[in-house]
C-alpha cells in the first residue's frame, strides 16, 4: 500500500455497507474510490444485505432500492449507465482493491446466513471479523458512513 | 541532479465519468515516482476541479490545466 515517494499525512474513512441495493453499493464504492483517490484510506465492512452481494455472482443480482419493477427498472437504470460509460460495481471493486481499500466481511451474518468463505468473492476479501474490529477502524477515521 | 530521470505518463479518460478519471490519475500517481509528470486528459467537467484537489491533497504539484471546449488537460508533477 506503501506509495513511492509521498509524504502526507493519512486521514481515513469507514463505511457500514449494510444494503445490497444496486445503487446504494454504487453511492458506497464511488465514496471509497474518491476517499482512496483524495489520498484516505478506507475501510468497508460488509453485512446484512451488503454482506451477500459479496457472494460470487451477487453484483449483478442487486435490485435497485427504489422502482426497480421486478427488474425491469434496474434494467433501464443500467441501460442509462451503460450509455453514460458508468462503470460496472464489479469494476469499482477492483479498482477499490487495487487502490488499498480493506474489504471486511460481518462474520455474525456469514453465520447466521450460513454463508462461508467459499461462498464470497473471497480473493476481494481482507478479513472476516466482528463489530469490535469495526469500532477500533471508526473511532479513528476522519469520516464514516453507515450505507 | 545529474542523471535524473524524468518520466512522462499520459492518461486518457476522454468520455469517462464520476469516478473513473479521479481514481485513474490516482493509480498512476501511485506508480510514477517523485518528479515524474503525469499527464490527464478528459471530458467530466467535476474532474477537471477535482483532479487538481486530490493532487494538492496527495503533496503534488499541479503544473497547469487547459482547456478546449469540452476537453481539458491537467499536468501534476509528483
Amino acid at each position: 500500500m506503501e506509495d513511492k515517494g509521498e509524504e502526507i499525512k493519512t486521514q481515513k474513512a469507514t463505511l457500514v455497507v449494510q444494503s445490497g441495493d444496486m445503487d446504494k453499493l454504487y453511492s458506497a464504492l464511488i465514496i471509497a474510490n474518491g476517499c482512496l483517490s483524495m489520498g484516505m484510506e478506507v475501510s468497508m465492512f460488509f453485512t446484512f444485505w451488503g454482506l451477500l452481494s459479496l457472494k460470487k455472482g451477487g453484483l449483478s443480482k442487486a435490485p435497485l432500492s427504489r422502482m426497480n419493477f421486478l427488474g425491469l427498472g434496474k434494467w433501464m437504470v443500467k441501460r442509462r449507465m451503460k450509455a453514460k460509460n458508468v462503470r460496472s460495481l464489479e469494476s469499482l471493486f477492483k479498482d477499490y482493491v487495487d487502490l488499498g481499500g480493506k474489504i471486511l466481511a460481518c462474520d455474525m451474518t456469514m453465520e447466521i446466513m450460513g454463508v462461508t468463505p467459499k461462498d464470497l468473492m473471497d480473493d476481494l476479501i481482507s478479513d472476516y471479523c466482528g463489530v469490535g474490529t469495526y469500532v477500533m477502524e471508526a473511532r479513528d477515521s476522519d469520516i464514516t458512513l453507515f450505507i | 541532479m545529474i542523471g535524473e530521470t524524468m518520466t512522462e505518463i499520459l492518461i486518457d479518460v476522454m468520455g469517462e465519468t464520476c469516478p473513473v478519471p479521479l481514481v485513474e490519475f490516482r493509480k498512476a500517481l501511485r506508480k510514477a515516482e517523485k518528479g515524474d509528470i503525469i499527464e490527464v486528459k478528459g471530458t467530466h467537467p467535476a474532474s477537471k476541479r477535482e483532479i487538481p484537489m486530490a493532487a494538492k491533497a496527495l503533496g503534488s504539484e499541479l503544473l497547469e490545466v487547459t482547456e478546449e471546449g469540452e476537453n481539458w488537460k491537467i499536468r501534476v508533477k509528483k
